[in-house]
């Protein structure tokens, strides 16, 4: 019974790391260019979910809070692209690393002025709210963070299988200047696929905060996106919740059954193993350059 | 505007490029050697601070900006050396035989870590070594025994034959032993961009394929570079042991390293000035932002030191990808050739984006 | 006399066979031409040279001593010098300093000697430096001596190339279609380089090319593959008159 208990708060955690990974994915698949912003984008989208939601703040219904969020955030991704990562358009993929580490620094101070950096806490309708199924404690917000993710998932599924701007998006990330000559607007695509990532991170954002409290400091999370990320190959959507799923499961079992300090370094432990066993993630898409 | 001439193969392989450049340099040290006489010890303990990080930056710089391996987890590095320093300082061995042991573990650790690297590249690699600084994080509180865990550790004074130097009893000395650690790394730096080791450095950043069509071992050189940035990086961390006096894990952050990789863009890729730019934007800036903002309100904001060096990044990189140094570099060009120069020289090339998913 | 010996050589790709069982000798002093249709395998024979491939089966020579495992790196050792069809330069550094790389295997200092700049690095890089400047004034570079590679037009790029190869003083050089996308006057000029390369220097060549003009012009002796077969070998025009050779062209432009 613990170990059903364990397992089912790292698939809840999890599933906030698979959906940063896929917020990851998503923009490296399609633009080749690495987010590291990525957790900072979920840590603002909690924090305007929370601008909106809280009755200290705005005072909106949750969900209608949570949907202008990820609007709010969509554009916010959407502009970020448009006006600051396009300039780099061309420019090796160091530069763009580089460019979003540094607008991560600036996302963290703005939140910490605008909400300051004490630990604040999302007010959702499952806070708190527990059940018991089959002896096993089940919080709502672990079931709320579950199915979000599954209708999340099925939904992505069905936008890049079934949609043309789905398939646009993938045709793009194959290859941008074919693309470009089949008459795919690169560009615009590009700033869609910001825009969808920021909605993605902010309802992770939320996931997260129905869990406990965040602050500026949480977008550091998005380095074990990271780890879920590579340990998921990098390149693929099914891979990255997969690879989130993996280290949020690993991390309470470590922390039970090896010791308590070694819950931290598990994830990247793992995935260190698997960048040295496969140093191009677990499905490459890295090829020797043809000479 | 100096014309300079050619006339033997020695005028390309000197440091300077004429008796002009040289004095300069040479001004630039001895100012730098006077300086404790000039300003007072608080403002002395800031300027060692950004001679520090430029050790730190070229140790940075030489697998960053010249082998084009970058790694975000050079924090780990730092944490060697000044461990390393604070151990043999405690034990009394003096600092002629610990201070290079210190630099040198910290550069096998390097070099041992620099053998799964080979097989990675690019994104691969910095998301690597950003696992390795987390890693090294737990491993510093793990090592009680010889780190102190948690609490951390002690460095005592610095133990030279017929001399000790503490930071506080004496500013001066230490200042001038983090200077003269400084020249001799920059000149060490400068001399093997020079030679074959550098130009080999610099082939593998740019193209590993000719590199290795010209003889290069792709391994071995970059086992190298791992080894001396970390062993100077190591160096950069014994000096700043003994700046601290007192420090646990928490001088060893992921942050540091990702700053430490942010200062040398700052400064610019690719060449040992950047390095000094880099240090001198991280040493100065808060205490120009606290200059400022003392003249503005008196509440502290917090995180605003960081805030404003990144924003400073973002315009930087859009801007100026070559970074200070290449501002400097155009603004005297600017100069030389007035009222000759054109709007358009520096103008960069828009292209399509060339997939780096192959190496 | 054979500089050097293919036997035999394959390499497949999962299935596929790139290059199928070709044997070949390149004589001293010699230009050796490799050309075909896309596809043929020429440049799969150069990696396998260059060691960027593992041979499947068969062997290399070089002067009767077996290269066939040597590591990448070693190649050049061995004399062999290569350039590469897609210019692979050093994009961030200036003319100069790419060719000295091409010094590298004659380097004589370790990085310790390096980093303190003795004089004996003083004199070596001075010797280097002495070698480079010939392959300068031999391809008519002094005007790109300081230049970056990146801002330099398509034609120059690609004989710095063969300047970077020849600073290194091969004994064998490959060069990988060394006029594609060249002037009719850029091509000319390498059909001159390469007669120099061969008479005055001693060099063998041996080259993959399209333009059978140029071919015609330097080449010794040609050798056609097809579909990673050997399909005919003798002077260019033999080669250029053989059936089968014509028949492989047709065929190819038939299927497009």
């Amino acid at each position: 019974m613990e170990i059903a208990q364990l397992l089912l708060g790292g698939i809840s955690v999890g599933c906030v790391y698979g959906l940063v990974a896929l917020g990851f994915v998503l923009i490296y698949k399609a633009t080749e260019s690495v987010n590291f912003a990525q957790g900072d984008l979920m840590m603002l989208g909690a924090f305007v979910t929370l601008q909106f939601a809280n009755t200290a703040y705005w005072g909106m219904p949750f969900w209608l809070g949570m949907l202008m969020a990820v609007i709010v955030m969509a554009v916010i991704g959407y502009l970020m692209e448009a006006l600051v990562i396009r300039r780099l358009f061309g420019q090796p993929q160091f530069a763009v690393v580089i460019l979003t580490i540094a607008i991560g620094f600036v996302l963290r101070f703005i939140a910490g002025f605008i909400w300051g950096h004490e630990p604040l806490t999302l007010e959702t309708p499952f806070t708190g709210k527990n059940m018991t199924i089959g002896g096993l404690a089940v919080s709502l917000d672990e079931i709320f963070i579950i199915a979000t993710t599954i209708v999340l998932t099925l939904v992505l599924y069905l936008f890049f299988a079934r949609t043309k701007l789905g398939v646009a998006m993938q045709a793009s990330s194959q290859n941008q200047l074919a693309a470009y000559y089949m008459g795919v607007p690169v560009k615009r695509i590009h700033g869609l696929v910001w825009a969808l990532s920021g909605g993605i991170s902010t309802i992770a954002g939320v996931l997260f905060a129905a869990r406990g409290s965040i602050d500026p400091n949480l977008g550091l999370l998005g380095i074990k996106a990271f780890a879920a990320a590579v340990i998921g190959g990098f390149g693929s959507l099914p891979g990255a919740l997969a690879g989130g799923l993996i280290v949020g499961i690993v991390e309470p079992f470590a922390g039970r059954y090896i010791a308590a300090g070694y819950s931290q370094i598990m994830p990247y432990a793992i995935m260190l193993l698997v960048l040295v066993l496969r140093p191009n993630g677990l499905f490459a898409q890295v090829q020797s350059k043809k000479v | 505007m100096r014309i300079h001439q050619k006339t033997s193969y020695d005028d390309d392989l000197n440091l300077f490029k004429d008796r002009y450049q040289a004095f300069w340099y040479l001004a630039l040290i001895v100012g730098a050697v006077l300086l404790p006489f000039v300003i007072d010890s608080y403002y002395i303990g800031e300027v060692v601070l950004v001679l520090i990080w430029a050790i730190a930056g070229m140790g940075l710089m030489i697998l960053a900006g010249h082998t084009g391996q970058a790694s975000l987890g050079h924090a780990a590095f730092l944490a060697c050396g000044a461990y390393m320093e604070a151990w043999l300082n405690n034990k009394g061995v003096s600092f002629l035989i610990s201070f290079p042991l210190a630099g040198l573990f910290a550069g096998v650790v390097g070099a041992v870590i620099a053998i799964p690297a080979l097989r990675m590249s690019g994104i691969y690699l910095a998301i690597a070594t950003l696992a390795m600084g987390i890693v090294a994080e737990d491993v510093i509180v793990l090592a009680e025994p010889f780190t102190g865990g948690v609490s951390g550790t002690f460095v005592g004074a610095i133990n030279l034959p017929g001399l000790e130097i503490d930071r506080y009893a004496n500013p001066s000395a230490f200042y001038w032993l983090c200077l003269f650690v400084t020249i001799l790394v920059a000149f060490a730096y400068a001399n093997l961009l020079r030679s074959s080791t550098g130009r080999a450095f610099v082939a593998i950043r740019d193209s590993e394929v000719s590199a290795k069509a010209m003889g290069i071992s792709i391994a071995r050189f970059k086992t190298l570079a791992f080894f001396l940035s970390c062993f100077v990086t190591g160096l950069a961390g014994a000096l700043m042991g003994h700046f601290l006096g007192a420090f646990n894990y928490e001088a060893f952050l992921i942050t540091v390293s990702i700053q430490m990789l942010l200062m040398i863009v700052v400064g610019g890729m690719g060449s040992i000035h950047g390095a000094f730019f880099g240090a001198m934007v991280v040493g100065f800036l808060p205490q120009i932002i606290t200059l400022i903002r003392q003249q503005v309100s008196t509440n502290a904001v917090a995180g605003l030191d960081t805030g404003i060096f990144a924003a400073i990044l973002v315009a930087i990189i859009i801007l100026e990808p070559r970074g200070l140094y290449g501002q400097w570099m155009k603004t005297r060009i600017w100069f030389e050739l007035f009222p000759l120069a054109r709007r358009d020289m520096f103008r960069r090339h828009k292209s399509y984006l060339k997939t780096e998913r192959l190496k | 006399m054979s500089l050097f010996v293919a036997e035999n050589l394959s390499k497949s790709f999962g299935g596929v066979h790139a290059v199928d069982g070709v044997s070949f000798e390149v004589h001293k002093g010699e230009v050796f031409t490799i050309v075909g249709p896309n596809g043929a395998g020429k440049s799969t024979i150069f990696n396998l040279i260059s060691r960027f491939y593992d041979v499947s089966t068969g062997r290399m020579l070089l002067d009767g001593e077996d290269i066939t495992h040597i590591r990448p790196d070693e190649v050049i050792g061995h004399g062999i010098a290569r350039t590469f069809q897609n210019i692979e330069l050093f994009e961030h550094s200036t003319v100069l300093a790419n060719l000295l790389v091409g010094r590298h295997s004659r380097r004589s200092a370790n990085f310790l000697k390096n980093l303190f700049f003795l004089p004996s690095v003083r004199a070596e890089e001075r010797a280097h430096r002495h070698a480079v400047e010939e392959v300068i004034d031999f391809l008519d570079l002094q005007a790109y001596r300081d230049k970056m590679i990146a801002g330099l037009p398509y034609g120059v790029r690609k004989v710095v190339e063969i300047g970077r190869a020849l600073a290194c003083g091969p004994q064998l050089l490959l060069l990988d279609e060394p006029a594609s996308g060249l002037s009719v006057e850029e091509t000319q000029d390498v059909a001159y380089w390469i007669e120099d390369m061969q008479k005055d220097m001693g060099l063998t060549i041996l080259m993959v090319e399209h333009d059978m003009s140029l071919v015609a012009q330097v080449s010794n002796r040609v050798l056609a593959l097809a579909d990673g077969k050997p399909i005919a070998i003798g002077t260019p025009a033999e080669v250029q008159s053989d059936p089968r050779v014509i028949e492989a062209y047709l065929g190819m432009e038939d299927a497009a």
